[in-house]
């Protein structure tokens, strides 16, 4: 039934059922001990049965850095290629090949720092691409510099007196771009992520998730507070289309809109529960989901939301590719090569 | 009332004006009336890289040179027989380049006295006697159009633009060219504005009728047929034929054309021109910027299309990366450089050689790319082929190096006919290739043909041979990421050899030598082709010997290459550039090859190199 996804309708489908094991590959797993990487890549691999293609029918494009390792560790078709061109490469491909599954894997410094042009350009244009941004707020392959999504004043071995960057929030800057699905979510809870692969993978056109994810080597607890039993209930925001948007241990905290058209955190005892605001993820207009990516504190990771942001309908890219190529041939017919050569102003030599 | 008649066997027309005056519109729609009365020709657009540079200023003259012929011609003339100057700055850019006693017909009106302080006169040439030694035609060009078109309903202004009409009405009377082409022309390009179309005609005529009627010529010219091969031909510049290319090579190989690319001067033709044929499958994916046109190239190529990226010098400095992702992982992709005038921004539309070595060496690590060169406008269309050959058949990117003359520049072109042209194979992997030591059957990515070298190429879709390739160094036939040094230096080595291998496929290298007995050698590559052909029939016509020989692969050259180099006492290579390829032909052959070097951002004149063969003669 997943294969008939508006985003899926042109990918086969696998004759037999498909099981997490099928999508592994013979190599072994290079990620350090304890990195949240694992996660995700179970994640993946225990979400793609679900969908039920042809693993031949399916593409992992990564850049460079340690969450682009990943398509090596899937068993599928992969490439993984240069820092920051994963969306240009995989833009290439699903242009030409509308029966793939396209899935771009990449880190903040991969897709925010060097990458960040491709990005924002295939967020742009809606390829038809399903983008897993491993946001770890660190670079951990060169061991430990700051990223382009480290908070300010980070003390880093490129930055011994802290960090002066202010740093990118990847939803807001997703949204910016006017990209038709974002959504973020947290490498360790298995559940949340499926769910929200689950509506990427459904999404026609291009879908960034960004998934808080772990470096317990650079970067160790960068997103303790949205996973600490104590704490996480209390700074977590989880966004669920159509439902008020209430959080806290005891749904206690909710937002509401301003009497000056801005949107806050407020208690709910306080403001009452008509004031609380519906989540609107297929709203046109990106403003409130940007609105509601701007509410979190960077440093304290106080009210983030987590969930899908923004999910909207808009013609993919590769479609309209495609159908200008039907329009034009159907309109001309098939071009025909001698015809071409020899053009209309011709003259005859005896 | 007719005159007389006078029959020529060669001419070369230069029109020069302000960059929006029409030039180049006025020599293509001469060149297109020349082609059909079955001259040979050959052009040369000449223009500056901004749009509308100031107007009156030596910088903003924009020309267009055509040379025509009742023979074989190679090159668009080293100087003009003929120079239209539509004001004083045309004049003086182009009036050096003029001999004596050439025609010179001048737009009067324009000589005011701003327009030519403008330009640094202090009297002006027409009335001064500087332009004695020319058979000067003074015409009213400006007002006799406006005059023309006094009935019809078009502004001053626009009756104004439509000069270079009249100018093209007067040289088609002087040149007994047709009406009809320039014509259909119009009637097409005005058809939605038939007040300019009917006075752009009307121009056309009246300068025609001027022609006819002056007493200021008092002759007509008629330039008779070339003998050329039979057949249909049409005139094509290089950038189109270069497009052409890659349609044909994607419909004989059966891959669905992709073309990533970021508009560029000279190459954004080549895009535009791709654009327009999408009933034969092509996409063009215009990128955000010059690695995203490469990297989507890259991403076509391993989903099996035919994939291409279209740039210049510029444009390739940014791409040299992902050139080198593409050797590492063996997909096919051909890299067109249109090259221009460097370094940085340089010369954006002036032709130069000078990316040979970026093209050879520009990447980190051993990472070697084959080249192939087009020699003429039209040949752009078979390089383009070639280039296409060797990246499905040995799975690798490829350089086309065209230039700025190639691609603007036009000749006749004997149409090929497209059946007669050769299928390429991409020969996807389909079934599993290894048995693993438990009889397991695998598939390797990287198990090579024995002969070619190339590596398995298995697209996405595949079913069992679900495979990651990617830029980490990967062990020989597995594909698997690998570190092992004995692995990497079999790699490095083996990749060498890969590209080494294509001299096996392509041509001998052929001299063209009348009489089997010179000393000397003329070895080119490129462009370059016209001149030095032109400079040798010159210098043969005086008796001396000398041979002649162009390079269209230059990496790897054809495998007779260093006979050839050793069985000359001289060779001289004529490069737009310092000695690039001459540092090729040292370093590979230890042959002490002189170059003929220059960068002015123009072709070769071919008397300048029949004085730089005549010294090599001199001291042979």
């Amino acid at each position: 039934m997943t294969a008939t996804l508006p985003s899926l309708t042109l990918v086969p489908k696998a004759d037999s059922p498909q099981s997490a094991k099928d999508f592994k590959s013979d190599q072994e797993v290079r990620w350090c001990p304890g990195c949240g990487d694992y996660a995700v890549l179970a994640a993946v691999q225990g979400f793609l049965p679900e969908l039920g293609l042809r693993r031949e029918n399916i593409v992992f494009v990564s850049g460079i850095g340690c969450s682009s390792r990943f398509p090596y560790y899937m068993n599928t078709y992969g490439m993984h290629s240069i820092h920051g061109r994963a969306p240009a490469i995989a833009t290439g491909l699903a242009v030409t090949r509308p029966d793939l599954s396209v899935w771009v894997v990449t880190g903040d410094g991969d897709s925010l720092s060097i990458g960040g042009n491709h990005l924002i350009h295939a967020l742009r244009r809606n390829v038809n691409l399903k983008i897993l941004l491993f946001n770890n707020r660190i670079y951990g392959l060169t061991k430990g510099q700051y990223s382009p999504t480290s908070e300010q004043g980070k003390i880093t071995k490129s930055t011994p007196q802290g960090s002066l960057d202010y740093a990118f929030n990847p939803v807001s800057l997703a949204l910016g771009a006017e990209a038709t699905f974002v959504a973020r979510t947290i490498d360790s809870d298995r559940k949340h992520l499926t769910e929200v692969l689950r509506q990427a993978a459904a999404h026609e056109g291009t879908a960034l998730v960004e998934i808080y994810q772990n470096c317990n080597i650079f970067n160790d607890g960068a997103f303790e507070p949205l996973k600490d039993s104590d704490t996480r209930d209390d700074v977590t925001m989880r966004l669920v289309h159509g439902e008020p948007i209430r959080f806290g241990k005891d749904l206690e905290k909710a937002v509401i809109r301003t009497d000056d058209g801005h949107i806050t955190v407020a208690d709910v005892a306080e403001v009452g529960e008509d004031a609380i605001l519906r989540h609107d993820a297929h709203a046109k207009d990106p403003g409130l989901a940007f609105a509601l990516s701007r509410l979190s504190n960077p440093r304290t990771l106080e009210n983030t939301p987590i969930g899908v942001f923004r999910d909207i309908e808009r013609p993919s890219y590769d479609r309209l590719v495609r159908d200008q190529v039907a329009d034009v041939t159907a309109r001309e017919g098939v071009g025909e090569l001698q015809s071409l050569l020899t053009g209309s102003d011709t003259w005859t030599v005896n | 009332m007719s005159k007389q008649v006078v029959q020529l066997n060669r001419v070369v027309i230069r029109f020069a004006g302000d960059s929006g005056d029409g030039m180049q519109l006025t020599g293509d729609r001469f060149t297109s009336e020349t082609a059909g009365l079955g001259n040979d020709l050959s052009t040369l657009p000449d223009f500056p890289a901004e749009i509308r540079a100031p107007a009156g200023t030596i910088g903003g003259v924009s020309a267009f040179q055509l040379a025509f012929a009742d023979h074989d011609i190679t090159t668009p003339g080293d100087v003009p027989n003929v120079l239209v100057a539509m004001n004083p700055a045309a004049l003086k850019a182009n009036i050096k380049d003029l001999p004596r006693g050439a025609d010179l017909i001048v737009n009067t009106d324009e000589f005011g006295k701003r327009a030519l302080e403008k330009v640094g006169y202090e009297t002006n040439p027409l009335e001064d006697g500087s332009l004695d030694q020319f058979n000067v035609h003074a015409v009213a060009l400006t007002s006799q159009t406006v005059e023309a078109l006094k009935a019809f309903d078009v502004s001053k202004k626009e009756a104004e633009r439509a000069k270079n009409m009249y100018a093209l009405g007067l040289l088609s009377w002087l040149y007994s060219r047709g009406h009809q082409g320039t014509r259909a022309f119009l009637e097409k390009k005005f058809a939605s504005k038939p007040d300019i179309l009917a006075a752009n005609l009307a121009a056309f005529e009246a300068g025609w009728s001027f022609g006819e009627t002056t007493e200021s010529f008092s002759v007509q010219y008629e330039v008779a047929p070339a003998h050329m091969p039979a057949g249909v031909y049409r005139n094509i510049a290089g950038n189109p034929a270069l497009a052409f290319g890659l349609v044909a090579a994607s419909q004989k190989s059966g891959l669905p054309l992709f073309l990533g690319g970021y508009p560029i001067t000279p190459a954004s033709d080549i895009l535009h021109e791709l654009s327009k044929h999408k009933r034969f499958g092509v996409v063009t994916f215009q990128a955000e910027d010059e690695i995203a046109g490469i990297g989507s190239a890259l991403g076509a190529a391993y989903g099996g299309a035919l994939a291409v990226t279209t740039t210049s010098g510029p444009g390739i400095a940014l791409k040299s990366e992902a050139i080198g992702l593409a050797v590492s992982l063996e997909l096919p992709l051909v890299i067109v450089d249109v090259q221009r005038g460097g370094p940085s921004t340089g010369l954006p539309t002036k032709t130069e050689q000078s990316d040979l070595l970026q093209a050879m060496f520009g990447r980190n690590g051993e990472s070697p790319v084959p080249i192939v060169a087009p020699k003429s406008p039209s040949d752009c269309f078979f390089a383009a082929i070639e280039a296409a050959r060797i990246a499905i058949e040995y799975r690798t990117p490829v350089f086309l190096l065209s230039d700025g003359y190639l691609a603007n520049g036009s000749e006749p072109w004997l149409v090929p006919d497209a059946d007669s042209l050769p299928t390429i194979d991409p020969g996807f992997a389909t079934a599993r290739n290894h048995v693993a030591a438990d009889g397991s059957e695998e598939f390797w990515p990287y198990l090579r043909d024995p002969q070619t070298l190339a590596r398995a190429w298995a697209v996405p879709g595949t079913p069992g041979l679900e495979h990651r390739i990617g830029g980490l160094e990967k062990a020989d036939g597995t594909g698997n990421i690998s570190y092992d040094p004995e692995n990497h230096d079999t790699m490095v080595r083996l990749r060498q050899a890969k590209v080494d291998a294509i001299a096996a496929s392509i041509p001998l290298l052929e001299v063209d030598d009348p009489d089997g007995d010179a000393r000397i050698l003329v070895l080119g590559w490129g462009s370059t082709f016209g001149p030095i052909g032109a400079a040798c029939e010159i210098t043969r016509r005086t008796g001396a010997k000398v041979a002649q020989a162009h390079l269209r692969h230059l990496n790897p050259f054809p495998a007779n290459l260093g006979t050839v180099l050793a069985s000359y006492d001289r060779v001289i290579v004529p490069e737009m550039n310092l000695g690039q390829l001459t540092m090729l032909l040292r370093a590979k052959y230890l042959v002490d090859v002189q170059g003929i070097n220059q960068v002015r951002g123009m072709p070769f004149k071919s008397t300048e190199l029949v004085a730089a063969i005549g010294d090599a003669l001199e001291t042979l």
